[in-house]
């Protein structure tokens, strides 16, 4: 833009005049109107990172969650005979993708050695013969699972009483607030630690202690959006017309605060989905036979020095679905919000 | 300042009260008994294990009972090891878990801080880019992930640190590398932002307007003013250290709390894990009073006397 403005002469321009003059609608508006969420969307698609991750995450919840049609074996079924095989993809003669592990020194052929025929598995198996990738989809289901889960209670629980918090004011006010000062002054892993020894672990646990921790930060942060919308003109404007307290609630506010409730949501999700993988991973969450991310991570670790793809696998996936969460939230705080990023 | 302390305090020891009384009903409903082979002992034997242990008497006495140790600093004695009192077995094991814990969010901290104010001078060109990479990588990949690598690469690998074990100055390395990822990329994350904003404030413009050098400006104005608020993250950063050391210890075999934490949860060792959890909330707790203090204390704009 700079360039072309320094090769335009005042002899380009030429006055309207006469009859054209007189058609020339001044007041018009050349381009479309865009409302608040077409705007944001045109700026995040211009955020090449974000739009990268966004396809990563489409990509990962259509694998996970039509696991059915893409998953090579059933993820549960074990095979003693076909354990800790390497990845094998056919056709393909790369160390590492061609079924071949080196073994005191020398590459042998994993698969011939453990008669398997035809079978191949394209990520490897586990130590009970299990195939990695289907283990892996299931795990990456669980996680997304979780991630919906917490966003459901971040937006049920945590908009709903920061409203309700900042826009009742005084003492319930007050009251509020203690209680959510309580519970951050409580490390959101010990209570969740404490509700799943008392429930059994297992997913109902998981959901609820990510019920009862994810909730807050987005509680605090909505209430305070609201005491600051509380009293400006707008609002004044509707109660001077008589409009419900209620009504004011969600047909003012909720639309002024949703910046702040998608940018919070983006970054609860990572989080959660943190916290389910920790828990499977030290062995209170998810339990055998069934697969999380965590757990497969905790399984491949203890054989990383023979067999590092058991651990790489399900731990690059793990990293791959936060970066992916973490910059795609990134992208839409830029994008909600232009004002944070000058 | 005084009346703000004991109010703040106040709440402390509320909160605590809270924290110790929900952490004991819900125990109480932890299904099983602590004994591991009831089955072999005669009503008498169990009686009597029960009476030396106060599990005979009503609920609400046994509640009183504890709360009374707690206050005392006494949380019972531990279900795993015989005879060995909670507050022994933390008390010996918080040392490490201190020294790691300290130190990863030292380095942390202060790594975050260069790099967020690198990112934000160099604003928008390469230097920023890649240390907006740093910051996303490290806040994504779990901390469990991290020490695994690194215990593999730099221990065993490349022979640079211990793998495991606790014992000198070396064997914190690892651990506290694994630890510091998560702080130094929220801080960097935080302090970018912060100096982004502090650097196109009016003040830095009069500063260039008066022909500062930008060595000058950066060191007195920019720096100052943005780390006032990186204050405020420190809680949050202290909740991922105690998050993180829970793995970490385990991974590296470190005697510390959060190894012993994952431990009596996988036996069952109810008043260990309520004593664990009643000393992580006081931690916290202590924290968030300083960094609170320390942030009213460096930012006159905050006046503590409410």
């Amino acid at each position: 833009m700079a360039d072309n403005a320094k090769q335009t002469s005042a002899d380009d321009f030429t006055p309207i005049a006469g009859a054209d003059r007189a058609k020339l609608d001044d007041e018009k508006i050349a381009t479309p109107s865009l409302t608040f969420l077409q705007d944001s969307w045109r700026r995040l698609r211009k955020n090449k990172a974000a739009m990268i991750a966004l396809v990563l995450l489409i990509i990962l919840f259509i694998l996970a969650f039509f696991s059915f049609i893409f998953e090579t074996h059933n993820p549960n079924a074990t095979n003693p005979n076909l354990a800790n095989l390497p990845p094998k993809i056919p056709g393909i003669d790369i160390n590492g993708f061609n079924g071949t592990i080196e073994q005191s020194g020398e590459r042998i052929n994993a698969y011939a050695q453990a008669h398997a025929g035809n079978h191949f598995y394209i990520l490897g198996t586990d130590y009970l013969g299990r195939d990695l990738f289907s283990r892996i989809l299931y795990g990456t289901r669980i996680s997304l699972e979780i991630a919906l889960i917490a966003s459901f209670f971040d937006l049920a629980f945590g908009v709903v009483y920061g409203i309700t918090s900042g826009w009742i004011g005084g003492r319930v006010d007050t009251l509020m607030q203690r209680i959510i000062e309580i519970m951050l002054s409580i490390p959101n892993l010990v209570v969740m630690v404490l509700l799943i020894l008392v429930l059994k672990p297992g997913m109902t646990a998981i959901i609820l202690s990510i019920a009862i921790t994810s909730w807050i930060n987005m509680a605090r942060l909505v209430r305070a959006q609201t005491l600051e919308l509380k009293n400006q003109e707008f609002i004044l404007a509707a109660r001077t017309l008589g409009e419900s307290s209620w009504k004011i609630a969600f047909k003012h506010l909720l639309p002024n605060l949703s910046s702040v409730i998608i940018i919070n949501l983006m970054f609860t999700i990572p989080t959660a989905i943190f916290f389910e993988a920790f828990l499977s991973y030290i062995g209170i969450g998810i339990s055998a036979p069934q697969a999380s991310l965590g757990t497969l991570i905790n399984d491949g670790q203890k054989n990383f020095q023979f067999l590092p793809y058991q651990m790489w696998y399900p731990a690059i996936v793990l990293s791959v679905l936060m970066i992916a969460f973490n910059i795609l939230g990134d992208g839409l705080r830029d994008a909600l919000d232009p004002k944070s990023r000058e | 300042m005084a009346k703000y302390l004991g109010k703040r305090i106040f709440y402390i020891i509320l909160t605590l009260f809270i924290v110790t009384t929900i952490t004991f009903f819900l125990m109480k409903l932890m299904p099983g008994t602590p004994l591991t082979n009831q089955a072999k002992l005669t009503p008498t034997q169990i009686h009597q294990i029960y009476k030396q242990y106060g599990l005979d008497k009503p609920v609400w006495q046994q509640y009183l009972v504890y709360l009374g140790g707690v206050i005392h600093g006494n949380f019972g004695t531990s279900f795993q090891f015989s005879n060995q009192p909670v507050s022994y077995l933390i008390s010996s094991r918080l040392g490490p878990s201190l020294i790691i814990g300290g130190q990863g969010m030292v380095l942390g901290v202060l790594a975050g801080l260069i790099v967020g104010a690198v990112g934000a001078i160099k604003a928008n060109t390469w230097v920023d880019t890649s240390a907006t990479i740093i910051s996303i990588l490290f806040i994504s990949i779990p901390s469990f992930v991290l020490a695994v690598l690194l215990q593999y690469y730099l221990g065993l690998k490349l022979r640079l640190f211990p793998i495991a074990d606790w014992g000198g100055f070396m064997y914190t390395v690892l651990p506290t590398l694994a630890l510091a990822a998560s702080p130094l990329a929220e801080t960097a994350r935080f302090m970018r932002t912060e100096m982004v904003d502090v650097l196109s404030s009016d003040y830095i413009e009069l500063a260039k307007a008066k022909g500062l050098n930008k060595v000058g400006i950066i060191y007195h104005h920019a720096l100052r003013n943005s780390l006032i608020p990186v204050v405020t993250i420190i809680g949050p950063l202290a909740v991922n250290i105690m998050t993180g050391s829970m793995v970490v210890e385990n991974i590296f075999s470190i005697p510390g709390i959060g190894e012993q934490f994952v431990k009596s949860i996988l036996t069952n060792d109810y008043p260990t894990i309520m004593g664990l959890t009643i000393v992580y909330s006081a931690m916290l707790c202590v924290v968030l009073l300083i960094t609170d203090i320390v942030y009213g204390l460096i930012d006159p704009r905050i006046r503590i006397n409410k």
